[in-house]
C-alpha cells in the first residue's frame, strides 16, 4: 500500500512524456524499483508519468552496426530476443538472470539504468559493451556514453525532465562477451557482477556492478590485461562497498573470482 | 474432478474499503477473469489492493507487498506479474486473470494446475498457493520448461514458507507430462 497521494498521468508518446515530466514528477516504467521505493518512502514524487504504453519506447532493432534497444523493453523481452542473442549475447544472458520471471516481465532496461542501483545488473553490461544511452528532454535529444552516465549511488547524468528513449550497443564482429554474477540469493541483485567484452583483436573491456557504490569500467585492469599482464589490480582506486551481504574484503575477493570466471568464459 | 463455484463479479465489496486519501480519485474499469469491474479508486491503489480491498477478489494474497514473495502473482495478458508492484490504473484495457478465474467458467472444473496441486498435496497452509498456481500457469504459457531444474529456477519468484516445494514441482511436472529424470 502506498500511503500518500500523487497524481497519475499517462503519456502516449515520447514528446507527451517529456512535456508531462516538465511539469514535475517522475517517469513510471515497470514500477519494480519506483513503487517499492515509494512504499518505503525513499521516494515521494507528486506525480507519476506512466511511460509503459509508449510504443516508441518498445522494440529491439539493428541500425547499421548498432543494436538499438528501446528503453521500455523488459528484461524478459531482451532475454528472449533473437537479435540480442545473436549480436550482444551477454545482454540476453544477463537479462535472463535479473530477479525472477515476474520481475523480468515488468522491469525495463530504461528504468534500471535511470534508477542506477549500485547492485543492478545492467550498468556493468552497458559499460563493458561501450553502449550509448539516448535521452530526450525539453531541448531535444542527446546521447550519453555509458561511461559518463553513472555518477554516483542512484545518481546519473540524466536530468529530472529527461526520458531515456533507447540504448545503442555497438555490434562487434567476432567479439566474445559474458556477464557473470554472484547474486544475492533472494533478490538476485549482484553482490558482484562482472561484464567482460573481448574484441576480435583480443583486447578486453571490463566493468563491475555491485562492487562500488557507482558501477565502473575497470580501466586499470583492462590496461594490465591488454598489455599481457595478469589482473592484479582489480577495483583499485575505487571505494568498495561493505554491507551485511559481503564485507569490503570479501567483495574484493569476489571481484577477482568473477573476473577470472568471466575471462575464462571469453577465452 | 473437483468443481468450484465461481464468484459472481461484485461491484460493491462486502466490507467498506478504506477511503482514498487526498484528491484525484479516478474512475476506470478493469477486465478481470473476463468480467468488467468499475473502480473508483485513488491512483496509488495497487492492482493487488484493488483486487482484495475494492473488488472482493481475495484469492490473490499479499505476502511482502514488495515483489519478493510471489503470493500476489496474477496473469496480465497471459503473463505472470506481481500485482503488488503495479498500480491498478496501469491495467485499463488489459486482460487480468486471478486464481478465481482459472477454473472453467462453464463447467466449474478446476484448471489442470489447480487439480494437480490437490492431487499432489502441493501445499500446507495454502497462503502461497494462488500465487504458485498463477505463476505455474504463466510459466507453462512461456513454454521454456523441460526439466525439474527448469521448474525450480522458473518458479523461483514464488516463495513457500511451508516448504512445499517438492510437491509443487511434482504437480507441475505432472501437468506438463515431463519425464522426472529429464536432465
Ligand atoms: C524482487 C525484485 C528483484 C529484483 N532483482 C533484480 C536483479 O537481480 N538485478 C537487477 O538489476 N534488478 C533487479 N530488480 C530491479 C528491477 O530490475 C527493476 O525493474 C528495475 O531496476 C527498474 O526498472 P522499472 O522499469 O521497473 O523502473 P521503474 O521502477 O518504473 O523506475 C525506476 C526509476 O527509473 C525512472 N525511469 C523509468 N523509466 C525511465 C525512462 N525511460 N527514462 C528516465 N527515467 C526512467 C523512474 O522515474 C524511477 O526513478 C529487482 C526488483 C525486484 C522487485
Ligand atoms: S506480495 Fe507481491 S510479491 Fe509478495
Ligand atoms: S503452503 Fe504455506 S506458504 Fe506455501
Amino acid at each position: 500500500m502506498i500511503t500518500y497521494p500523487f497524481q497519475y498521468k499517462r503519456a502516449g508518446s515520447i514528446s507527451e512524456a517529456v512535456a508531462l515530466l516538465a511539469e514535475g514528477g517522475k517517469a513510471l516504467s515497470g514500477g519494480h524499483s519506483l513503487i517499492p521505493s515509494m512504499k518505503l518512502r525513499l521516494n515521494a514524487p507528486d506525480a507519476l508519468v506512466d511511460v509503459g504504453r509508449i510504443a516508441e519506447l518498445k522494440g529491439i532493432r539493428l541500425d547499421g552496426n548498432e543494436l538499438v534497444i528501446g528503453a521500455g523493453s523488459t528484461h524478459g523481452d531482451i532475454a528472449s530476443s533473437g537479435l540480442v542473442q545473436q549480436h550482444v549475447p551477454m545482454f540476453a544472458e544477463g537479462a535472463g538472470h535479473i530477479g525472477d520471471p515476474a520481475v523480468r516481465n515488468r522491469g525495463t532496461i530504461g528504468g534500471s539504468l535511470a534508477h542506477a542501483d549500485p547492485s543492478a545488473d545492467w550498468p556493468a553490461m552497458v559499460l563493458a559493451a561501450d553502449a550509448t544511452i539516448v535521452v530526450e528532454g525539453p531541448s531535444g535529444s542527446r546521447s550519453i556514453k555509458a561511461t559518463d552516465f553513472f555518477t554516483s549511488m542512484f545518481e546519473t547524468a540524466l536530468a529530472a525532465d529527461e526520458l531515456i528513449t533507447e540504448v545503442r550497443v555497438p555490434v562487434e564482429n567476432g567479439a566474445r562477451m559474458t556477464y557473470q554474477k554472484f547474486s544475492q540469493p533472494a533478490s538476485r541483485y549482484a553482490i558482484v557482477g562482472c561484464a567482460v567484452v573481448k574484441s576480435a583483436d583480443g583486447k578486453v573491456r571490463v566493468a563491475f556492478s555491485g562492487v562500488s557504490d557507482t558501477p565502473f569500467r575497470d580501466t586499470a585492469v583492462e590496461e594490465q590485461l591488454n598489455s599481457g599482464q595478469s589482473a592484479t589490480s582489480v577495483a583499485s582506486g575505487v571505494s568498495v562497498m561493505s554491507d551485511h551481504y559481503a564485507s569490503e574484503e570479501y567483495r574484493r575477493h569476489l571481484a577477482n573470482v568473477f573476473l577470472k570466471r568471466a575471462l575464462n568464459a571469453v577465452a | 474432478m473437483q468443481t468450484a463455484t465461481l464468484p459472481t463479479p461484485v461491484t460493491q465489496p462486502r466490507s467498506a474499503p478504506p477511503e482514498p486519501v487526498g484528491t484525484g480519485v479516478r474512475s476506470f474499469s478493469l477486465t478481470i477473469n473476463g468480467a468488467e469491474y468499475e473502480l473508483n479508486v485513488a491512483p496509488w491503489t495497487t492492482l493487488l489492493d484493488a483486487l482484495r480491498e475494492y473488488l472482493d477478489l481475495t484469492g490473490t494474497k499479499k505476502g511482502c507487498d514488495h515483489g519478493q514473495c510471489g503470493a500476489c502473482t496474477v496473469l496480465v495478458d497471459g503473463k505472470r506479474i506481481n500485482s503488488c508492484l503495479t498500480l491498478a490504473v496501469m491495467h485499463e484495457d488489459h486482460q487480468i486473470t486471478t486464481i478465481e478465474g482459472l477454473a472453467d467458467a462453464q463447467t466449474g472444473d478446476l484448471h489442470p494446475v489447480q487439480q494437480a496441486f490437490i492431487d499432489h498435496d502441493a501445499f500446507q497452509c495454502g497462503y502461497c498457493t494462488p500465487g504458485q498456481i498463477c505463476s505455474a500457469v504463466g510459466m507453462i504459457n512461456e513454454g521454456r520448461v523441460k526439466t525439474d531444474a527448469d521448474i525450480r529456477e522458473l518458479m523461483s519468484g514464488n516463495i513457500c514458507r511451508c516448504g512445499a516445494y517438492p510437491h509443487i514441482v511434482d504437480a507441475i511436472r505432472d501437468v506438463m507430462q515431463l519425464n522426472p529424470t529429464a536432465q
